[in-house]
């Protein structure tokens, strides 16, 4: 590998495009739709499936509030109206809030720390295939009526091959092991090339905090995932060959399940709120026009809360009879894993007061998901409080204060994210007025459609009943409760519909239409296949405010910019200091990350159908896909 | 509006005994909390809306002036301060989690999850589902076993609820502040009709309640006319002795609920449906049609024998 490459003085700027343009540039045709390895397309793909699982998700919400807005309602029977509630939390979970946040991640982490592609780009196009195959593998459940029928969670023994036979389980643990691949290998990504990939002078202490969110969500992944992947194995294991993990009568335990499935569990809620808080954290100082306050504190706290998040997850088991001293240990965690959080609600308190807000959509967003999130935040610190929690477990009040979480930091951050970012994505602006009419759709909606469900717990109301009597009391709320629902939808179709309008028809964005701190402003709109011209060297936190020479996107070698014109390259530094380490050559488009994905998805098929010997050809032709994917291409990759 | 809408609202915030009220006064403590730390927060979102500009200009100028109280408000506003709160309340919670269970427990009942219902068992042989009745003033030892799945027990005006888990020995202490029934149902997610699995306990005086459990305990009736006493043999015969139990009868399947007292119940199916001759015909004719997926099959008596069945079991007081 080369050393430091020394600035090129002699390409002038145009010749310098061309001859980037050429190296980085993808041919049409299907080759490249299968094989493209550009973060960028990867990370739109990832927006548009991820979104389009929302839409589902969303759907079978709407479904689940018409059969609960008045007592004894035929809609739905039993049976639907399980596979529904179950299916919307792993959809949302899994193939909405994920996908997207890493959507966004992939799409703007090499820009925001100046790299022209992600570490790992084949693995990167495989993590998204595996989505979209895990997404269609667990939704044929619904075409033979067997989609998922017990909770996200699934807690054994009803989940045992005893109390549910049919396949409905099987689709559960294999899909989640099939999706866990996606997440894992993508965080992996994510972790390789924030440490090693930023453009030289983004030390530690200048990292954009989004990125520092990315970070803090893909370190959970790799050590939350584990904890599912087994549990689900554990399960198909004790269903399809009879062993005995969770059979209490053999020596096995029903609460094994549960501590393998909340490990993962918790850290799974702080993997979708982590990028979240990051997306604010982004949204408000270009908004505000400062930089943001307490910066450290901030970058601390999004570390600290995926840390602690490790070491709360008993308190979804407080009422299972473990004994006091073990649930008050976890208590005090649950109650501490606070302090980070509130530490980064008041950093944005401090920096939206002492700056100047502009109310605009991206900054609505931001408000919003503040208020309802610290509205969520605080119901959660109830729950760490163990005798009210063994009072609401398992009930409304726990499905009221999950969506002020996850609604609040996760869809309305995405909501801010769209309309900041959008623009920088598709080259024009969104309507503006559209979107505040699209934020005070969902923030009325949303709070009308799940504020009354606080009092649907307390009033004796439990979870993931399909139906309830007249005479308890709790048809008014929950009548309230489908109404915002609906209102909320229509906000968020307001929104797409505004996406795809200004797609084609909005206003052209040019390179920064807000003047935004951050590099991915230093891209053109959209960003060239290439990212930058020359690889910037970066002096401050908010270069793109701090270093005039940048606005012109293309930073002069005599400033620090490195063309990097020679082959497919970005630059690796290293991981404290940033400093220029190595030219790193980045693979070309390969539709192998594809065909293994293909030879997956038959793998899953035939272990969910009992297929033996097909699941020993998926895997003979994964281990081929292996081999082409790994295979050395010799001189031509260094091109 | 804060105990609900109405008598029959299982409500926590309506306490009637000194565990719930615990509960129920830990509940006020983390609400009016709760509402300082949004009211503060609303009020700098506020504060900062009212800074506002109506524009955002590219060649805005960027306020690059530290903010000199920053880090320090970060670091009390978000940290200490709340750090304190929370440390308070923890202590807090900690001694009301010691408060909770209190009291010598003169009496366990064993209540045995079911899908979809609930198999109550007393110390002196007295057997019955769904209805739990318990003396006034008294504490009691529910132990909480299960046959199959995981439930979880739930009345919210006594106490807070408890898994039943298989393979462990959960226990839950209950008593009652006076008279009354205090409806519950289970809190677990457990499969196709987790719905419709009501508890109700109910609270007596201390000596109706001996009175009732003695009486309880007690084989059924013999029946009274020939319609019913036809009624207890198609029982015993047909296929109603294979799952249920009717003491001081040949019946003594135990799939199903125990039916020795049933005509003092207030509902079929654990709440599914009031207890009339009416919709105990209907539910034996087809139960999956109050409650589809229960184990109970479609009857294959004929009309005049359920009739007879139904005349019988109307009368096992």
């Amino acid at each position: 590998m080369t050393a430091t490459a020394a600035p090129d003085a002699s390409a002038t700027t145009t010749s310098t495009v061309e001859r980037l343009e050429a190296v980085w540039a993808e041919p049409p045709g299907l080759g490249s739709w299968l094989g493209t390895v550009d973060h960028k397309r990867i990370g739109l793909r990832y927006f548009y499936t991820g979104m389009a699982f929302f839409v589902a998700g969303g759907i079978e919400s709407l479904l689940i509030r018409t059969q609960l807005a008045g007592p004894d309602l035929d809609v739905l029977g039993p049976e639907g109206f399980n596979q529904l509630f179950s299916m919307h939390g792993i959809t949302m979970m899994f193939l909405f809030a994920m996908p997207v946040l890493s959507g966004f991640g992939n799409y703007f982490v090499p820009l925001m720390i100046g790299a022209r592609d992600m570490a790992f780009p084949r693995l990167n196009a495989f993590g998204y295939w595996v989505l979209v195959a895990s997404g269609i593998f667990l939704y044929s459940s619904f075409l033979v009526g067997r989609a998922p029928n017990n909770g996200w969670f699934n807690y054994v023994p009803l989940s045992g091959e005893a109390f549910t036979p049919a396949i409905n389980i099987d689709y559960y643990a294999v899909g989640l092991i099939f999706l866990g691949i996606s997440s894992t290998g993508g965080a992996i990504n994510f972790i390789v090339t924030i440490l090693k990939l930023r453009a030289p002078g983004m030390i530690v202490n200048r990292i954009p905090i989004f990125v520092w969110g990315e970070l803090a969500m893909a370190l959970q992944i790799v050590f939350a995932l584990p904890a599912l992947t087994l549990a689900s194995v554990l399960l198909l294991l004790d269903r399809k060959f009879d062993f005995h993990f969770y059979d209490a009568d053999s020596g096995g335990d029903p609460l094994l399940w549960q501590h393998l499935f909340w490990v993962f569990g918790h850290p799974e809620v702080y993997i979708v709120a982590l990028p979240g808080f990051g997306i604010a954290s982004a949204i408000i100082p270009t908004w505000v026009r400062r930089p943001i306050v307490g910066y450290t504190y901030i970058v601390i706290g999004e570390l600290s809360v995926a840390l602690i998040g490790f070491g709360v997850w008993v308190h979804h088991m407080f009422a299972v009879g473990l004994p006091n001293i073990t649930l008050s240990f976890i208590s005090l965690a649950s109650f501490m894993v606070a302090i980070p959080s509130a530490i980064q609600v008041f950093a944005w308190l401090a920096t939206l007061v002492a700056g100047r807000p502009v109310l605009r959509a991206p900054l609505l967003f931001v408000l919003g998901f503040i208020f309802i999130f610290v509205i969520g935040g605080v119901t959660g610190v109830m729950f760490a409080a163990i005798p009210f929690d063994q009072a609401v477990h398992d009930s409304y009040f726990v499905v009221a204060h999950l969506h002020y979480v996850l609604v609040g930091s996760a869809v309305f951050p995405i909501f801010a994210a769209i309309y900041h970012w959008g623009p920088k994505i598709t080259g024009r602006l969104l309507n503006d007025r559209w979107g505040k009419v699209s934020f005070w759709l969902m923030f009325v909606g949303f709070n009308l459609a799940f504020f009354p469900q606080h009092l649907l717990g307390l009033f004796g109301m439990p979870r993931r009943i399909y139906t309830y009597d007249r005479d308890l009391g709790w048809g008014g709320y929950n009548m309230a409760s489908t109404i915002g629902a609906f209102i909320l939808a229509v906000g968020i179709l307001v929104t797409i519909v505004n996406w795809f309008h200004s797609r084609t028809r909005g206003a052209p964005a040019g390179n920064d239409p807000w003047r935004g701190e951050t590099l991915e402003w230093y891209a053109s709109s959209p960003p060239a296949h290439y990212n930058f011209v020359t690889i910037p060297t970066v002096r401050g936190r908010e270069p793109m405010w701090d270093q005039p020479e940048l606005a012109g996107g293309a930073q002069p070698p005599e400033d620090g910019g490195r063309p990097l014109t020679e082959g497919h390259a970005t630059l690796s530094t290293s991981m404290l200091d940033a400093r220029p380490q190595v030219i790193v050559h980045m693979p070309h488009a390969s539709v192998w990350p594809f065909l293994l994905t293909v030879a997956l998805l038959v793998l899953a098929f035939a272990v969910l159908l009992d297929n033996w010997a097909l699941s020993v050809a998926a895997v003979v032709a994964s281990v081929g896909g292996l081999v082409g994917w790994y295979w050395p291409r010799g001189q031509t990759q260094e091109t | 509006m804060v105990a609900g809408c109405g008598g029959d609202t299982p409500s926590v915030l309506d306490p009637r005994s000194d565990d719930a009220r615990r509960v129920e006064g830990m509940w006020w403590v983390l609400f009016w909390i709760s509402c300082a730390v949004v009211a503060v927060v609303t009020g700098f979102l506020l504060a900062a809306a009212r800074r506002r500009r109506a524009e955002l200009h590219v060649d805005d100028q960027i306020d690059r002036r530290p903010v000199s109280w920053g880090d320090r408000f970060v670091v009390i506003a978000g940290a200490a301060v709340p750090g304190g709160i929370l440390a308070g309340t923890f202590a807090f919670s900690l001694v009301v989690l010691n408060d909770m269970g209190s009291g010598d427990r003169n009496l366990e009942i064993e209540v045995e999850g079911h899908t979809w219902w609930w198999e109550v068992r007393y110390p002196n042989g007295a057997v019955t589902a769904n209805e739990i009745r318990i003396p006034v003033g008294e504490t009691v030892e529910l132990a909480l076993p299960t046959a199959d799945v995981i439930h979880s027990f739930w009345v919210p005006e006594l106490q807070v609820k408890k898994d039943h888990i298989p393979g462990a020995d959960n226990r839950l202490s209950v008593v009652a502040d006076h008279a009354g029934r205090f409806r519950g149902q289970c809190a677990e997610f457990c499969g196709l009709q987790h719905a419709h699995m009501e508890i109700m306990v109910e609270a007596l005086p201390a000596d109706e309640f001996d009175d009732w459990l003695q009486r309880e305990a007690q084989p059924a009736p013999e029946p009274d006319g020939a319609d019913a006493a036809d009624g207890r043999r198609i029982f015993e015969r047909a296929s109603c002795a294979g799952c249920h139990t009717i003491r001081g009868t040949s019946a003594e399947g135990t799939l199903g609920p125990d039916l020795t007292h049933l005509a003092n119940r207030e509902t079929l199916g654990a709440g599914v449906v009031p207890f009339t001759p009416g919709a105990l015909d209907d539910f034996i004719t087809n139960p999956q049609d109050a409650k589809p997926g229960v184990s109970m099959p479609p009857t294959e008596l004929t009309p005049d024998q359920v009739d007879a069945v139904v005349a019988y079991l109307t009368e096992l007081e």
